[in-house]
């Protein structure tokens, strides 16, 4: 109990007990299971959140798997496997930090933290450079939107569409590629449908970007708690919320990624 | 008092095994499976998943109320999707509504 005092309580008697130690708890463990439960609580009802915008991708997906699958080809997996890797990295350096901040190292808990912002950071970044991408491309759904543009051979019929694909040029910076089968969708129903898996792609990327952005400003109070020296072996209730709220925002990525960009790559 | 204190080496073994699942899903969308490609890559996730609810976030040390309220939280998402699926799957689930065809 490194940071224990001493005092009076209400009843007159003297014990100690640790600062950090809120009066209505009895003790640190209780504590710290009130948080964890109260945390998993909150994770919970962010799970149905971003569960109802799986749902409706789910129902999407299989009305109009076409458009998901030619949409879904035009991202790139270069980027998209980066940033899973960049995303697995920072969970595996915030329980690392977690890890010091139990075992009471305070500048390498300091230290993992930061390192944890750089990635998330990273991974901001490389969505910056996907989101310029589909503006370039007019993948942004909305009045600009223009799948067909990238995507010349599809201003045609389906059926004519495949076999005019050996002659279309490649879309402008290969974005989208030619059709590489027959479609269920022709070129008019291809260019509202797949506006609805854009729709969904930013909702829900968006959404997972601000998730990490919180993450980032939670992270930059908790490493100035650490950097203060408030947590010790008995206390790191906070840096510990902190990584079960950033491993969360992992888990959505982990599903997001087949999700939206592995949705038909075989063909 | 203090909560569980995993090893580092499990740390970095959650990690590798990771890394190599995410390897696993990006090689099993190239193969053609048919109808299973949704279902293999949902598999891997939830793998993944697992692995970072179990380790990461500690729920394999956590009391069985915290537990619960995990498991509480994935059975209403079960029931979420599911019941999306019974409701739109036993309507009319045509390739295309009326007004787009």
């Amino acid at each position: 109990m490194s940071n224990a005092v001493a005092h009076a309580d209400d009843h007159g008697h003297a014990h100690a007990h640790h600062p950090a130690l809120q009066h209505h708890f009895d003790t640190m463990a209780q504590q710290k299971e009130a948080a964890v439960v109260g945390m998993w609580v909150f994770l919970l009802t962010e799970i149905l959140f971003f569960g109802g915008l799986f749902a409706a991708y789910m129902v999407y997906r299989i009305w109009y798997f076409d458009a998901f699958a030619e949409a879904s080809r035009s991202l790139s997996l270069f980027w998209g496997g980066l940033n899973t890797a960049v995303l697995i990295g920072s969970s595996l350096t915030m329980a690392m930090a977690v890890r010091c901040a139990q075992t009471n190292k305070r500048s390498a808990t300091v230290n993992w933290l930061i390192l944890t912002m750089i990635l998330g950071t990273v991974f901001l970044g490389v969505k910056v450079i996907e989101y310029a991408d589909k503006f370039e491309h007019h993948h942004v759904p909305g009045y600009n939107f223009q799948w067909a543009a990238a995507h010349p051979s599809t201003s045609l019929g389906a059926g004519e569409a495949a076999a005019g694909a050996e002659h279309a040029a490649p879309g402008a910076g290969g974005a989208a590629a030619e059709p590489h089968r027959e479609l269920a969708l022709n070129a008019d129903q291809l260019q509202l449908t797949t506006q609805i898996y854009f729709s969904l792609y930013f909702t829900m990327t968006g959404l997972h970007a601000l998730h990490m952005i919180i993450g980032i400003g939670i992270m930059l109070v908790i490493t100035r708690m650490a950097w203060q020296g408030k947590f010790d072996e008995e206390y790191y209730t906070p840096v510990e919320m902190a990584g079960l709220y950033w491993h969360f925002v992992d888990i959505v990525w982990i599903f997001l990624f087949p999700l939206l960009y592995l949705v038909e790559r075989h063909v | 008092m203090s909560g569980h204190v995993s090893p580092v080496s499990l740390y970095i073994t959650i990690f590798m095994a990771l890394m190599v699942l995410t390897a696993a899903t990006v090689g099993a969308a190239f193969v053609d499976l048919g109808q299973f490609n949704f279902l293999v890559a949902m598999i891997i996730a939830g793998f993944k998943a697992t692995l970072v609810i179990w380790y990461f976030m500690h729920v394999k040390y956590a009391s069985k109320l915290t537990k619960l309220t995990v498991a509480t939280g994935l059975f209403f998402l079960a029931i979420l999707l599911g019941l999306f699926l019974v409701d739109y799957g036993s309507k009319a689930f045509s390739q295309m509504p009326p007004f787009l065809s």
